[in-house]
Order: C-alpha cells, then sequence, then structure tokens
C-alpha cells in the first residue's frame, strides 16, 4: 500500500522544521561567538544579519525592540510568534511527527519530544544559557538524524531526507548570499581583505571548520569557503549536497511509487548544471544573482514536490 | 398553467479550486399539482454526475468537478404544468408520517413574538398564519448568505421567503401541526420576474392532507409555485449544498426567472 | 443503600473471600501493597511513554492525561462470562435489528411497542439516511455495552454505545501491562486472550465490504486528527490492524466512490470504521457550515459503495430516551425475554414519573438524556442541598431533557489505595463484534473504577481509572506448570 499523501507532507516538513531549527541553533551559537567571543567583536552588525539569514528582519522590526544580542538571540529561539524560531520549529515538528507516530520509530518521536520539551522548560536570559540552549537542540538534532537514518529504509525515511535536503540547500544558499554581501567592502573586490572571524562563523553555522582545514591547506580566502559551500559535495551542507540528496531521495521515492515527475526532472536537471558549476566562475559572473537563482529555482522544486506526492 | 424556469448559478473563484462536490436539489417530482414537462440541469466544466434520492423522498444529484476550477455554471432550465386543485398535496414521495415534521430544530424554534402569531391547528388557522406573517413582516427578496434560525430573523424589519417559510413552520410546530420547508420556484406575484434566489414555503399536515402555505404572498400557495425539495427545515432543503478545496475567495451570482408560458 | 457486593471477597470482606476467587485473594495478600504499588507505578509510566493520553474537557491542549490504571483484576468467572455474553449477544441483535427497522418498514412503531414521537421528535434519528440499507445490513458493528453489577447473578445494562464506542485500547493496553508486570496471575488462572481483538475487528470490517469490493478489501480508520482525545486508540487500532489512519482530507469522493490519496496516486476504500460523529462525516448533508468531514461521504454510502463503521443514524438505538425500553426492543425482536435486564427508569417526560422523581431526588440518580461522560448528572445520596436545587428547577422546566434511576449499589472491585486494598466501585464496557455473519463477544472488557471513596462517578473526565478484566476459561485455577526437564540438573553434586 503506498504511503498517504498527508503522512509523506508531515513527514517531509518534519525534515524541514528540524533542520531549521537545527539551522538556527547554529546560526544564533555562531553569533554569539562571533558578537562576544571573537577577538574583534562584531556588535550588533551581526545579528542584524542573522535576522536576515533566517528571513526575520519584518518580523522583528515589527517588535520594536532595538536589535542586540539579547533581544535577537530570544527572538530566533524562543519567541513563539514568528515562523522563524527554534520553538516555533520545533512545535511545528513535533506537531507533524504527532501526526503521522506509527510511521516513526520510537527513538526518532522522543529526539523530537525531548527537544520540545528542553526548550519549553522555563529559563533565564543569560548569554552562557542560551549557548547551553542550542547546544540541546544541536545534540536532539543530531540524536533525531540518527534515529530516522536507523529507520527502516522506506518511504518514511526518505520523505523525511528530501524535506531536510530542500530546507539545508535554501539555508546554506541564504547564508552565503548574506554574509557575502556583508563582508564585501564598499568598491572592494571579492576576494579582497576579509575578516577572518566572520568567514570562521560561516563555517561554524554549516559546521564546515574542519572539512576546511582538511580540504584546503592555505588558510582561509574567501573563494575557497565559497567553493566549500557550492560545489564540495564532501561537506553535507554544501549546495552540490544538498542537490544530489534531492536527487537520492526522490530516485528511491519513485522506485516505490512506480513513477517520476515533474521533481524528479527538475532535481536532475539541476544536479546536471551543479556538476558543472565552477565556484570561481560564479564569482566573477555574480555570485548575488546565482544564489537567489538558485534560492528560486529550490522553492519551485519545493512547490513541484508538493504536487507530485499531492501534499494537498 | 405552463411555468417556465430557468435558474443560474454562476460561482466565480478568485483561485483555481482543486475540487468541488455539490449535492443539488433541484428535480422536481410530479405531484396532483404539477407535472414536470421537461427539466434539464447543465454544468459548464467537466464534472461528474449521480442521481439518486434523498431521505426525504428528494431528487438529488451530486456533482463531483475536478480541478482546476474558475469558475462554474449551473444552468436550470424548465417547464412544470400546474394543476388548478384545492385540495392536499398528493403523490410525492413520502418515506416518513406526518409525525416527523413536529419536530423542532435548532433553525425552528419559536419564541413569544412566533407564538404569538395566532391560534388553532386546522386549514383556516395556517392561512392566517401565512397572512399573519406576511402583513407582520415585510419581504425582501435579496438573498442573505446564511440561513438564520427562526427567532433571529423574527426579530428582524424585512425578511426573505426562506425566513417566513422558517417562521411559518416554527408556529405551526408550536401549535403542534406538523409543517415542513418547501423549496422551489415561483411566479414572484409581482412585476418583479427576476430574482436572486429559488423561493421557499411551506406545507403544514392539516386535515388529513399537506397544504401549502406561502408566507411571502401571505395565504396558500396557488398555481404558480413549482415544488421541488422538502425537509425539517431550510438546511435541509438547500438547492445547492457543496463544499470546495482550493485558497481563496468564491463570488456568486444567482439569477432566477420564472414565466408563465 | 446497603453494604456493596464485592466481587473478590463478597459480602464477607478480606477474609472471607468468594470461594471460587480464594486463590486471588491469596494473592492480594501475598504480595505486598509497597510491591503493588511500585509495580503499579511501573505500569503508568509505560502509559505515559506510549502516550496513552486523554484530553480532559474544558482543559487546554497540554493537559494530557493518563487514565489511572489499577493493578489488581476484576475477575468473571467462566460460566458468570457465558450467560453474560449470551445476554449481550440478543441485545445487540436487538440494536441492529432495531436500526434496520426503524430506518426501513418501522414494523416497531407499526406494532404500536415505541411511542412514534419518540422517534420522530428525537435529533438521533437522522431522515437524511432513512432509505439506506447499509452493506449486509449491519448497522452497529461494534457495539460497548456498559454493565453494572449488585450481586453474585444481578447484571444490569446501564448504557448503550452503538455510535463509537471507546475504550478497547485500554481493554488491550491493561492486559499486556498485566502480563508484564504480575506474570504469576496468567500462570495460577487461565485468563482467556483479548489480543485477537484487532484481527476480530478487521475480520468484522472486512466482512462487511460492499459486494463490489472484491476479495481484498481496502479497510481504513478514519480519525478527526491528533488533537482528538482519543487519538491515541485511533492511531493504536490501525497500527495494530495494519490498516491506514486517515482524516477527512485523505479522503476524497468521485462519482460516488471513495478514495484516499497517497503518494502513488487514489486507492479506492470499501469499509470505513469511522471515529468522527455523524454531525461531521459529510458536510454537503450535515452541517453544511463545518469545513470537517468528507463531502459526498453519504452519497457514496447510499449508493452501496462503501461500508461505514459503525453506520450513520445509530444514535436513535443508544439514546437515553430509547433505553427505557429496550427491555421491550429486545421482546419485540428476539421473540424472547431479555436475559440482561435494563435499570429501572424514570421517564421525567411522564408527569407520574416526574413526580416520583422530584420526591426523591436525595435517593435517585439524575441524567440528562442527551449527555455523557457523567456531565449533567445528578447522584442523589451523595449531592449537597444545592446541587438537588439546581436539578429539581431544570427538570421542572425541562422534564423531558431527564431519566432517573435509583442509586444501585454497584458492586465493588479490590483496588490499591494510599491506605492498601480497600473495595472501591467498577462498572464494565465488554466489546461486542456484529459481523455480516457472526455475532461475537470478546473475552474481557473494560472495567472502569471510582477511585474516590464510596465514589459511583466512574468516567476517566470525573476522577476515574480502569482496572484489567479478566475471563477465567473454566472454574479451576490451573495447576502452575513443572519445569521437569526444562533446567540444567542439579543432582550429581
Amino acid at each position: 500500500m503506498a504511503m498517504l499523501s498527508r503522512t509523506a507532507a508531515s513527514l517531509y516538513w518534519l525534515g524541514r522544521y528540524v533542520e531549521r531549527a537545527d539551522f538556527l541553533a547554529r546560526l544564533v551559537e555562531a553569533t554569539v561567538r562571533l558578537d562576544a567571543l571573537s577577538s574583534r567583536p562584531a556588535g550588533d552588525a551581526a545579528w542584524a544579519s542573522a535576522l536576515a539569514v533566517s528571513y526575520t528582519e519584518d518580523s522583528f522590526a515589527a517588535t520594536g525592540e532595538a536589535v542586540g544580542q539579547g533581544s535577537v538571540a530570544r527572538f530566533l529561539t524562543c519567541d513563539r510568534s514568528h515562523a522563524g524560531s527554534i520553538l516555533w520549529c520545533l512545535d511545528a515538528a513535533r506537531n507533524n511527527a504527532k501526526a503521522v507516530r506509527t510511521a516513526l520509530t520510537r527513538d526518532a518521536w522522543t529526539a523530537i519530544n525531548r527537544a520540545w520539551i528542553v526548550f519549553n522548560a522555563p529559563r533565564g536570559e543569560e548569554g552562557e544559557d542560551i549557548l547551553n540552549l542550542v547546544e540541546a537542540i544541536k545534540a536532539e538534532a543530531r540524536g533525531f538524524e540518527g534515529a530516522v537514518q536507523r529507520m527502516m529504509k522506506n518511504e518514511a525515511t526518505w520523505f523525511v531526507q528530501l524535506g531536510a535536503a530542500i530546507e539545508r540547500a535554501d539555508n546554506t544558499a541564504r547564508l552565503i548570499d548574506v554574509k557575502y554581501h556583508l563582508l564585501l567592502p564598499e568598491g572592494e573586490a571579492v576576494g579582497g581583505a576579509i575578516d577572518r572571524d566572520q568567514w570562521t562563523t560561516i563555517l561554524q553555522t554549516v559546521s564546515a571548520v574542519t572539512a576546511y582545514r582538511w580540504l584546503y591547506s592555505e588558510g582561509l580566502k574567501p573563494a575557497n569557503v565559497i567553493e566549500l559551500l557550492l560545489s564540495r559535495g564532501e561537506v553535507p551542507r554544501s549546495l552540490a549536497a544538498c542537490v544530489d540528496e534531492t536527487v537520492e531521495m526522490l530516485n528511491m521515492l519513485g522506485k516505490r511509487t512506480g513513477f517520476q515527475g515533474e521533481a524528479d526532472r527538475m532535481a536532475r536537471a539541476r544536479l546536471a548544471r551543479m556538476q558543472k558549476t565552477r565556484a570561481h566562475e560564479v564569482i566573477v559572473s555574480g555570485l548575488h544573482e546565482y544564489l537567489n537563482a538558485f534560492i528560486r529555482e529550490n522553492a519551485m522544486l519545493d512547490a513541484a514536490i508538493a504536487r507530485q506526492f499531492r501534499f494537498i | 398553467m405552463r411555468l417556465s424556469v430557468h435558474h443560474e448559478t454562476r460561482y466565480r473563484f478568485t483561485e483555481p479550486q482543486a475540487r468541488i462536490v455539490q449535492l443539488l436539489r433541484l428535480f422536481p417530482a410530479d405531484t396532483s399539482h404539477q407535472t414536470v414537462v421537461n427539466w434539464r440541469i447543465d454544468v459548464d466544466c467537466d464534472a461528474r454526475l449521480r442521481d439518486s434520492i434523498d431521505g426525504y423522498g428528494n431528487i438529488t444529484r451530486m456533482l463531483y468537478a475536478e480541478g482546476p476550477v474558475e469558475t462554474l455554471l449551473l444552468t436550470v432550465s424548465g417547464e412544470a404544468l400546474l394543476t388548478e386543485d384545492d385540495g392536499p398535496i398528493k403523490g410525492t414521495d413520502e418515506p416518513f408520517p406526518p409525525e416527523l415534521f413536529r419536530r423542532v430544530t435548532s433553525l425552528t424554534r419559536a419564541d413569544a413574538v412566533i407564538e404569538g402569531l395566532g391560534q388553532g391547528d386546522d386549514l383556516p388557522a395556517m392561512t392566517a398564519l401565512a397572512a399573519a406573517i406576511h402583513a407582520r413582516w415585510s419581504l425582501d427578496r435579496r438573498p442573505t448568505p446564511t440561513i438564520r434560525t427562526a427567532i433571529e430573523a423574527a426579530g428582524d424589519e424585512r425578511l426573505g421567503p426562506r425566513d417566513m417559510a422558517q417562521i411559518f413552520i416554527a408556529a405551526a410546530r408550536a401549535r403542534g401541526v406538523p409543517a415542513r420547508y418547501v423549496s422551489g420556484y415561483s411566479l414572484s406575484g409581482d412585476d418583479e420576474r427576476r430574482t436572486a434566489a429559488p423561493h421557499a414555503w411551506a406545507e403544514a399536515y392539516v386535515a388529513g392532507g399537506w397544504y401549502a402555505f406561502d408566507p411571502a404572498i401571505g395565504g396558500r400557495s396557488g398555481l404558480d409555485h413549482v415544488r421541488v425539495a422538502v425537509a425539517l427545515d431550510a438546511a435541509g432543503a438547500a438547492p445547492i449544498a457543496g463544499v470546495r478545496m482550493g485558497a481563496g475567495e468564491e463570488e456568486l451570482d444567482v439569477d432566477v426567472r420564472v414565466e408563465g408560458a | 443503600m446497603g453494604q456493596a457486593f464485592d466481587e473478590i471477597w463478597g459480602h464477607g470482606g478480606p477474609d472471607h473471600p468468594r470461594t471460587d476467587l480464594a486463590a486471588l485473594a491469596r494473592w492480594m495478600r501475598g504480595v505486598p501493597p509497597h510491591e503493588l504499588k511500585r509495580r503499579l507505578q511501573s505500569a503508568e509510566a509505560t502509559f505515559r511513554q506510549l502516550g496513552i493520553t486523554f484530553a480532559v474537557y474544558g482543559d487546554s491542549e497540554a493537559a494530557e492525561r493518563i487514565i489511572p490504571f489499577d493493578i489488581v483484576p476484576r475477575v468473571f468467572m467462566a460460566d458468570e462470562w457465558a450467560r453474560l455474553s449470551q445476554g449481550l449477544i440478543q441485545r445487540t441483535q436487538a440494536i441492529n435489528a432495531f436500526l434496520d427497522d426503524i430506518y426501513g418498514e418501522r414494523r416497531i412503531l407499526k406494532a404500536g411497542v415505541l411511542p412514534p414521537d419518540l422517534i420522530f421528535g428525537n435529533a438521533q434519528f437522522r431522515p437524511e439516511i432513512a432509505g439506506i440499507r447499509p452493506p449486509h445490513g449491519v448497522w452497529a458493528h461494534i457495539c460497548g455495552i456498559d454493565l453494572v453489577r449488585t450481586g453474585p447473578d444481578e447484571f444490569y445494562v446501564l448504557e448503550d454505545n452503538a455510535r463509537t464506542p471507546s475504550g478497547v485500547s485500554y481493554m488491550l493496553e491493561n492486559r499486556e501491562a498485566m502480563i508484564r508486570l504480575c506474570p504469576e496471575l496468567f500462570r495460577n488462572f487461565r485468563v482467556a486472550a483479548v489480543d485477537s481483538y484487532p484481527d476480530r475487528l478487521l475480520e468484522t470490517m472486512r466482512s462487511v465490504a460492499p459486494p463490489g469490493a472484491g476479495a481484498h478489501p481496502t479497510c481504513v480508520v478514519l480519525t478527526p486528527g491528533h488533537f482528538n482525545s482519543a487519538y491515541y486508540e485511533h492511531s493504536f487500532l490501525a497500527d495494530s490492524m495494519g490498516v491506514e489512519l486517515v482524516e477527512p482530507a485523505d479522503l476524497l469522493v468521485d462519482d460516488d466512490v471513495v478514495w484516499m490519496q497517497t503518494i502513488a496516486g487514489r486507492v479506492r476504500v470499501d469499509v470505513i470504521y469511522r471515529r468522527i460523529d455523524d454531525d461531521f462525516i459529510d458536510p454537503v448533508v450535515f452541517r453544511p457550515e463545518s469545513l470537517l468531514g468528507v463531502p459526498g461521504l453519504i452519497s457514496a454510502y447510499r449508493a452501496g459503495n462503501v461500508a461505514l463503521v459503525n453506520a450513520p443514524g445509530n444514535g436513535i438505538a443508544d439514546d437515553k430516551a430509547i433505553y427505557s425500553y429496550m427491555p421491550e426492543i429486545v421482546r419485540f425482536y428476539a421473540e424472547a425475554e431479555p436475559l440482561l435486564p435494563n435499570v429501572e427508569t424514570w421517564r421525567c417526560r411522564e408527569p407520574q414519573a416526574l413526580k416520583y422523581v422530584l420526591d426523591h431526588l436525595d435517593e435517585v440518580v439524575v441524567k440528562l438524556v442527551d449527555g455523557s461522560g457523567g456531565y449533567g448528572m445528578l447522584v442523589g445520596p451523595t449531592a449537597s442541598k444545592q446541587e438537588i436545587e439546581d436539578f429539581r428547577r431544570a427538570l421542572i422546566a425541562e422534564p423531558q431533557r431527564y431519566i432517573a434511576q435509583p442509586t444501585l449499589a454497584l458492586s465493588t472491585v479490590p483496588t490499591l489505595t494510599e491506605q492498601g486494598l480497600a473495595p472501591r466501585h467498577v462498572d464494565f464496557r465488554p466489546f461486542v463484534l456484529t459481523g455480516a455473519q457472526t455475532v461475537q463477544v470478546v473475552p474481557g472488557g473494560l472495567t472502569r473504577v471510582a477511585l474516590k471513596e464510596g465514589s459511583l462517578v466512574v468516567n476517566s473526565s470525573q476522577g476515574g481509572g480502569t482496572k484489567d478484566s479478566f475471563v477465567l476459561m473454566d472454574d479451576a485455577p490451573v495447576q502452575s506448570q513443572t519445569m521437569g526437564g526444562m533446567t540444567q540438573s542439579q543432582g550429581g553434586r
């Protein structure tokens, strides 16, 4: 019996929301470090860019609060009123998980439920507390990912992973786009003087500090960072890896349902293009345009997936 | 008398709808008072249609339209011959005894105003009830979007035929007289031949038979009424009950023309 | 109200249990209360982890509670059960015959057994579905008949549940817990298994598939969604039957056929175990303002293309106003005396009865005809003066909305309390399955227990708990099995 479309939709969105919560946790953590712990504190600008990365500038502006560590960190973690906070994502993830309890293993459900319980516990507003909190979310997200990987290899796993891949592609692209702009001093060509701490922040946000060291021996260079995040398939949060994972998951689903559709065609075309993409050429021809097109295409692919599997 | 009916219902959606499912109660049946000469319903999009009879004995048609649907036009056109007959309506499909129609539903509760419309449980009393409603409230044929209860309607000044029919039913049942809601078509009774909704009136069970009363004209309904569906109240006899699956708003345009042929 | 009959201790107290149950009473004496308590806490922890919770009406969604569980089982002897089963089957068959008749020929009204206005004036009689005959003529596929007991051989039907009776997941989960926590009981007593319930339910559903469904009908469980208080039970049943758990949005009706939407396209659905009230199953027929439900479902049902388990319209059979006529209904269709009696009931719509009830408000139990869950209920002997006066006014204003019954000395079963084992009042809901060919009673059920001392209200929403219900397979406790030949020999040393 083929899986219910609603179940598939819930699993897909479960994957997306857990991934988003995890990304937000890492974004907040890296920003705390950049703002407070680095040798040259970046100050409120770092928090403003965190808002931009998470598409929450407008909703934050609506709160009337001033941009700063306390206000933005709280906004991105514990503010239930908007879809760009960890708490909102966990609520949504848990609701989806609850609706498909029978499709998940107990491990996978408990990871979500634990993260939700951790985040709903009362707490203070200290910066250290925020770091502990995001650390806990990261741990539960890893636990969830592990539990999903241990699940039977079937549609349930593939839809969660498909959702995660689509979400991750958007997050990484948005992160590069915002940070890249911020870091590019006016009138200065990309690849010029850079702030080492800023680039480290980006790598931290996608958990790629170690990967960078493995792949590049020459120290932090923006062109390398961009290449790593765009086209190095070995790095799980690179665009190349997300694009590849998307095709793979759609392939598995296609084998199970016995047909392929619009989403498969779009994902495969994207993969073929990605395999030909050279980071330095993209930088020369316009990284911002490239990333914007990527984000748009990713959203179209998301819609195509919803149509193909009748998410309603 | 020969009556011709042309009833168009047009939906426009601000966004395409994935599916539309409608239950149509738009087919009249032959009775001692009416003979349906020809009658058809046309739909302007691909749709599957299934005909049946509902619990009250009304002829129903299910309409299943697959999207994307941006507009939908339902056209009812037909002719019926009406017979001059002063007696009760006979020859109808009656799955229930009249007792059922004593049941007070949430839409047909009575209050002091409704109970104060008179007394009596015989044919003249029911005719007087229709006249009392006609005298007390003024008729406004512009349709209201939702069905109000008889009590809600009674608190208003201007009522539609649907409100008046439900007040009639509430009052009759409060006196222990079985009464039911009728949806159908009629000549408006004045020069205005076009209306934006089908008509509604009531039947009461008196003197051993079902008689039709139209409070909108203040008395027995006569030669110019084509009876389509009956039920306990307006909700049960709605000419079109539908659900659409899709986002956006809907715009509804109804045009009913009834002419003596 | 005299001393209540205790189902294990009889009338003699802990030291003089009923002879058949002496072994169980010994077990109760043998396991110290702190050990029982430890086991009970372990069971409750499991229930919480599994999420066997219910939402209390009026509480926020966060208030998910588990229903308290008690570790001392209630026990039916084999012969008691055999007699009960006959009565339950007779009653269920009468309910089905009544529904088939009342929505069809209405012979029972023509025979003058029931006052017609009791049916036609009752909102539970649904004109919308009249004229439909469900596939194989089965209406109440799953019946929960609530019983109370007042003595060794005195059982009464308190209420019939022919719509969507819940609680079967407790029967199954409580048994699982008991097997884990008190394995010695199952070695010492031959307890009939209940774990075949999901298979029997699926078999029942398949048997009533419409004729066109073929050899492998597709069955589903329809839930309002995961915010519903009984969602756990819905997912549990779907899971243990191995069928899809669907929400209204997963189903669509096209051309009078029901389909479910899957990632590989539409799959035709033949049998729906629906756990959604009549009012919300099809918005084009009932409740047009409701956005829930499956538009067109009643039309597909009328066309004979789908079986609905249980059938819409069943409320007319388990309505409290109808209840008082059940003995007459059973007599009419079974052409025999009812094996299970009703509790004596005063219909307050009748002036004589109303007068009696008003004169004895401090002795009787008054219930709303359309109430459930223990709400809108007066228990005279334990009510305050104010409550009694409130009910007096309500009764005088709208007598037809109430019935009253004598306050029964409900039987008790020893229950673990802070002060050790003590008798607490219980009721019982067995489940009767009716398929195309068979009517069967699952040997077990849901025992609800009023945890407050002296309380007669067992509803979970009012502080009630549950117990496992053992049905013994014969009167003699089995000998415990020897381990001869199964263990390493200890000889030779």
